[in-house]
């Protein structure tokens, strides 16, 4: 199975790596060529140079090929762009877009896209924490 | 009439001063602190600061009253895609003119029903082109929704179809000629209209039949 990564920050190439090692073929794409530094020193897949809404080098990377398409940059807008592109252009069944801001995560949820919002997650998650402290029955203000 | 700019730089303030000297009731929207600054100088109430791809920010510019045209002009295409998408779809408003800055992305734009755009490099490409006359077949109009165009082809004396009626030519399925203005007089193009050197041809025809057209007229 191929899987494009456009955007190759913590994130992104966190999933490559991960993906590669479950077997998938994995294309990279991030605007600076540095950040190939962080798939390692032994990177089997593709990586290449340029920006995400570039049709041109979405097709050099091969999405017309792909499987799945990840949109992880660190531009919310570019995402959901690339994200839309990846959907109705390159008919690409799966496409997982990250959107840091909740409302915008929201919107395009609604308008079908398979959006993954680490802000909310990390709300969710430190709103839970925080309930689940034990507090001290005797501090508890009614 | 209401609007809503989003995007202080040079084209964006230069458009909401143009609509306040219309009379017309305006809020700009600048996320930068030092374009903000300025623009608070003169602007006053009527520019806000913020991300204009926030829905609270848009919300604060009144996108919910709707405006009735909102005008996405910032710098960034993707944003503009996003700004046009969100006061659309999520508050309704009827009409939303887009800026395109990198023509390559105009097509992302079509792809997400974003229309109309404008786009200053394919109006100065566009000029060019009618300008300098390197380049035989101008592009006049591109009628998007239809996926159609309108072009001008000047013929000249080695033009294999000059001395040729129009019922003769073996034109591209797609293209039709239009009109023939011959000494600043135009004529509706029809089958029995003879092409001599000098014409300027309008033509409408699909994207992409241009060479096939250039060789049947031209032959270049």
């Amino acid at each position: 199975m191929n899987a494009l990564i456009i955007g190759c920050g913590r994130v992104g190439s966190a999933i490559a790596l991960q993906l590669q090692r479950e077997g998938w073929e994995v294309t990279v794409v991030d605007e600076n060529e540095d950040a190939l530094s962080r798939l390692g020193d032994h990177w089997a897949g593709s990586f290449l140079v340029g920006h995400g809404m570039d049709v041109d080098l979405l097709r050099e990377a091969g999405i017309e090929e792909a499987d799945a398409v990840v949109a992880a940059t660190d531009g919310d807008n570019t995402n959901v762009v690339i994200g839309q592109v990846a959907q109705k252009r390159f008919d690409i069944g799966c496409v997982v877009v990250r959107v840091l801001d909740p409302a915008r995560a929201d919107f395009y949820t609604a308008r079908g896209m398979r959006v993954v919002c680490p802000t909310k997650t990390a709300i969710d998650t430190l709103t839970e924490a925080v309930r689940s402290c034990e507090i001290p029955a005797a501090k508890v203000r009614t | 009439m209401y609007v809503v700019v989003a995007g202080g730089g040079k084209v964006g303030a230069n458009v909401a001063r143009s609509l306040l000297r219309l009379g017309h009731e305006v809020t700009l929207v600048e996320q930068r602190r030092d374009r903000f600054d300025r623009l608070e100088e003169e602007f006053e109430h009527q520019v806000q600061r913020g991300d204009a791809t926030e829905l609270h920010v848009l919300e604060r510019a009144g996108l919910a009253r709707p405006p009735d045209l909102v005008l996405a002009l910032t710098g960034d295409d993707e944003d503009n895609l996003v700004i046009a998408q969100i006061a659309k779809e999520k508050y309704g408003v009827e009409k939303v003119i887009a800026r395109v800055n990198d023509p390559r992305n105009q097509a992302h734009f079509d792809l997400l029903g974003i229309s109309p755009t404008v786009c200053a490099t394919s109006s100065i490409m566009a000029l060019v082109e009618h300008e300098v006359p390197e380049h035989d077949l101008i592009h006049l109009l591109e009628l998007r929704q239809e996926n159609l165009e309108i072009v001008e082809v000047q013929i000249d004396r080695d033009s294999p179809s000059a001395g040729k009626r129009i019922e003769a030519l073996d034109l591209p399925d797609g293209a039709r000629l239009i009109s023939v203005m011959r000494a600043g007089h135009a004529e509706i193009a029809v089958g029995s209209t003879q092409l001599e050197a000098g014409d300027q041809v309008l033509a409408i025809l699909e994207p992409g039949k241009e060479d096939e057209l250039r060789r049947v007229l031209l032959r270049r």
